[in-house]
């Protein structure tokens, strides 16, 4: 490989890509071969680098300049200034909100500094379409030592002892279900990836197939070393194109580096990985469910046992995990069971992956250790809360998991204390909610997510959630009586007992929880047909006060329906026979005239 | 619906990509997404040569067909627009957003414009969620989408067709 002075990295995840950072990769080479430039600094497309928020980043190496929000207009100048003038361009560099400075090191902002990467250890380094990248960050060592110091049982220990617990939600053991494996008798086994990512609102399992693939690929040879497969299948979401491409690039030059294959590493070891494609359904990420679909059929789970373990696709042992977990396999054998051990707490051991977003400053993907508490992600990494609103809640676990109060906000997560508090860790999606949000509708709106997502196998999964969702429905419109609640608690237990599989078992969880916390919103809508923070529509009507209003014009020439009549610098009001209640005119007032009632 | 007569071309296409499958039932899902990808959508008749080839009843093609969402039986609109309607979208008013276009569209969702131009979906989380709320019109993606920005996206594609629109 050639050397090169200065690198400089280019996110090419799924969002920054929306925001033409391909065009930003290309300007800058034209740049730098208009300079000459371009046998002395690299530019590359890297994978995620997590501050999504502030995207499209570009890093400079090795000083470790972070840019953010760039546009392809702005490359000229960040060539000329930075690369030639030797300056940092200061009005591209991070802002700290706080102290109103510029940060040039990435390594001095907050939103890296309690982050400890290992699942994401390579994303935003590494070109994740050159598997020599990969390998100078020690890619691909641990199958090595694996297939030529070890024996499975002795790396199924470390995996044992390390605490690893499966990321994608269940958090069962990760070593044990490689050992039930192992013990499954067999001709065939199979290594199964789960990367259906179907959780709203979580990218993590897609960010690492972006901008890392070699490290799922070398963790799937590792597990079908340990127990006995010679094939790998990674499912993934067909809507995720940019993960395919990398995934299959990947694929290749293993196979092409003979990491992949027959005899790999000459240790007389087979294994090869094929894709197969989701269609679009999140009851996929239940095991079984998942082998239904790679077998072709509908995806609907079955009753366990038979486990996958001793009969999973094509009736064979089988043995999935999910994408977060793989990537952290290699870096456990290359560290150290006991190292990875030694992050965490006591029951899970380890990093998480969050994908942080809602109404939250910073945006993005981090990865932080077991442990740490919601304040120090919400605002030491998260920057706080948009608009300096008030926190009300954060959702953790999507569909399946609950709301967590301000009351949680210094209990250490992990697998255990969430479940505790009433939620889960589910795939890691943490949906950070202020005062405008209304609980009734989030409740309503996990619901409506079930429904939909609902196979319909069992009774009370596919009518109970129905039933469910009306009722809120009818609670949303005002139209909720005291006794509503009672019937909601009542069948989301029932629902809980009699559902065959984890999409339903967990589907009443956004309403329990909510129910938990908020008690009093839900007794504002049923009992004085009020939605305390102003979003559900039936309940609100908006009014402008003559007091404040100057007569600007603003919402008047804002309002898409014409509901709003009035002079120029008079009075103006809302005809409620037209209004669309769309909070249009609320949002724009400058004066705060327009009331929420 | 009515009927659709299927071009000798389009059936020698899906018989082509059944026996790129070896003719297997296993691969009905792969099959799907390679008719589809071709196609566009999957409306009965095209279900019926799928089941003949692979050997399988279609019943159990259109029970795949319509248990996942990423499998459409009818057509799209000329500029499919999506509606991402993750939570970290939802929080951030991606319902505002939706009701605007219907509004402006005179469609629901899961319909397209009687010209063919637009048609009107939701989907969950295209993993942009920095840039919440999103709207994907085809492949470009539209960030922080509010209501008011609803009329001009539309108005740059209601002249011009799917070609023409440079991605911004």
């Amino acid at each position: 490989m050639a050397e090169y002075n200065m690198h400089i990295l280019v996110c090419g995840g799924t969002g920054c890509m929306a925001s033409q950072s391909e065009l930003i990769q290309t300007n800058f080479k034209n740049k730098l071969n208009e300079y000459g430039l371009a046998d002395e600094i690299q530019v590359i497309l890297t994978g995620c680098f997590g501050f999504c928020e502030k995207g499209p980043i570009v890093k400079i190496l090795p000083d470790n300049t972070f840019y953010t929000r760039v546009t392809p207009e702005d490359v000229p100048e960040i060539v000329d200034e930075h690369i030639i003038k030797g300056r940092k361009l200061e009005r591209l560099l991070y802002l700290n909100p706080e102290t109103n400075e510029r940060i040039g090191d990435s390594k001095g902002m907050d939103f890296y500094k309690k982050q400890i990467r290992i699942a994401l250890r390579n994303c935003g380094f590494i070109n994740p379409e050159n598997i020599e990248e990969y390998i100078a960050r020690h890619g691909y060592s641990a199958l090595g030592t694996c297939l030529s110091e070890k024996s499975p049982a002795e790396v199924i220990r470390m995996v044992k002892d390390s605490g690893l617990r499966g990321r994608g939600g269940g958090g069962f053991p990760t070593g044990l279900k490689w050992e039930l494996t192992r013990k499954s008798f067999s001709d065939q086994k199979y290594v199964v990836c789960n990367a259906d990512e179907g959780d709203p609102g979580a990218f993590m399992d897609r960010s690492i197939l972006e901008g890392d693939p070699h490290s799922v690929l070398e963790a799937m040879a590792i597990c079908g070393f340990c127990i006995g497969a010679d094939k790998g299948l990674v499912y993934i979401r067909a809507e995720y194109p940019l993960a395919i491409e990398r995934l299959k690039i990947a694929i290749g030059q293993a196979r092409e580096y003979g990491l992949l294959g027959n005899d790999i590493l000459g240790t007389g070891f087979n294994f090869d990985i094929e894709i197969r494609y989701g269609a679009g359904a999140f009851v996929c990420g239940e095991e079984t469910a998942l082998i239904h679909s790679m077998e072709g059929q509908r995806g609907e789970p079955t009753v366990k046992p038979p486990f996958p373990a001793e009969k999973g696709y094509n009736g064979k042992p089988t043995n999935v995990n999910n994408v977060e977990t793989f990537a952290n396999i290699p870096v456990i054998i290359n560290k150290g069971a006991e190292w990875f051990a030694s992050i965490g707490t006591e029951k899970s051991k380890g990093t998480k992956v969050f994908a942080l977003a809602g109404n939250i400053n910073n945006v993005g993907l981090i990865e932080v250790p077991m442990g740490i508490t919601l304040r120090e992600i919400i605002y030491d990494i998260g920057g706080g809360i948009k608009d300096g609103r008030e926190f009300k809640a954060v959702q953790t676990g999507g569909p399946s998991g609950g709301c967590l109060t301000k009351s949680f906000l210094d209990t250490p997560i992990d697998y255990d204390n969430l479940v505790a508090a009433g939620s889960m860790m589910g795939s890691g999606g943490m949906i950070v909610l202020d005062d405008s949000s209304c609980m009734v509708a989030i409740a309503k709106f996990y619901l409506e997510f079930t429904l939909e997502e609902s196979c319909g196998k069992c009774t009370p999964c596919r009518i109970g959630n129905k039933r469910l969702y009306e009722i809120l429905e009818k609670i949303t419109d005002g139209k909720g009586e005291l006794e509503d609640l009672n019937r909601l608690r009542m069948l989301s237990n029932v629902i809980k007992d009699t559902s065959l599989c984890g999409l339903g078992q967990t589907s009443p969880n956004p309403v329990l929880s909510t129910l938990d916390n908020f008690y009093d919103e839900y007794l504002a809508h049923v009992n004085s047909s009020t939605c305390p923070a102003g979003q559900c529509k039936a309940l609100v009507n908006y009014t402008i006060d003559a007091d404040k209003c100057t007569g600007c014009t603003l919402c008047f020439r804002n309002c898409p329906v014409g509901a709003i009549s009035g002079e120029k610098r008079g009075l103006h009001y809302i005809v409620q026979s037209l209004c669309i209640k769309c909070g249009v005119c609320f949002e724009k007032c400058k004066f705060d005239a327009v009331l929420i009632a | 619906m009515p009927g659709i007569k299927l071009s000798e071309k389009a059936i020698g296409l899906i018989k082509t990509i059944c026996s790129d499958f070896g003719n297997q039932g296993s691969e009905l899902i792969n099959v799907l997404h390679q008719v589809q990808g071709k196609l566009g959508y999957l409306p009965a008749e095209v279900q019926e040569v799928i089941a003949k080839e692979l050997n399988i009843s279609v019943a159990k093609v259109y029970g795949v067909v319509t248990f996942y969402s990423f499998f459409t039986m009818i057509p799209m609109g000329e500029h499919p627009i999506s509606i991402c309607m993750g939570t970290a979208c939802y929080v951030r008013g991606a319902e505002q957003v939706l009701s605007e276009f219907k509004r402006q569209l005179k469609v629901e969702v899961g319909q397209s414009t009687p010209d063919g131009k637009f048609s009107l979906n939701c989907l969950r989380c295209v993993g942009a969620c920095g840039l919440a709320p999103v709207v994907l019109v085809g492949e470009k993606v539209f960030g922080r989408v509010s209501p008011q920005m609803v009329k001009t996206i539309i108005a740059e594609y209601k002249e011009v067709g799917a070609s023409e629109v440079k991605s911004a």
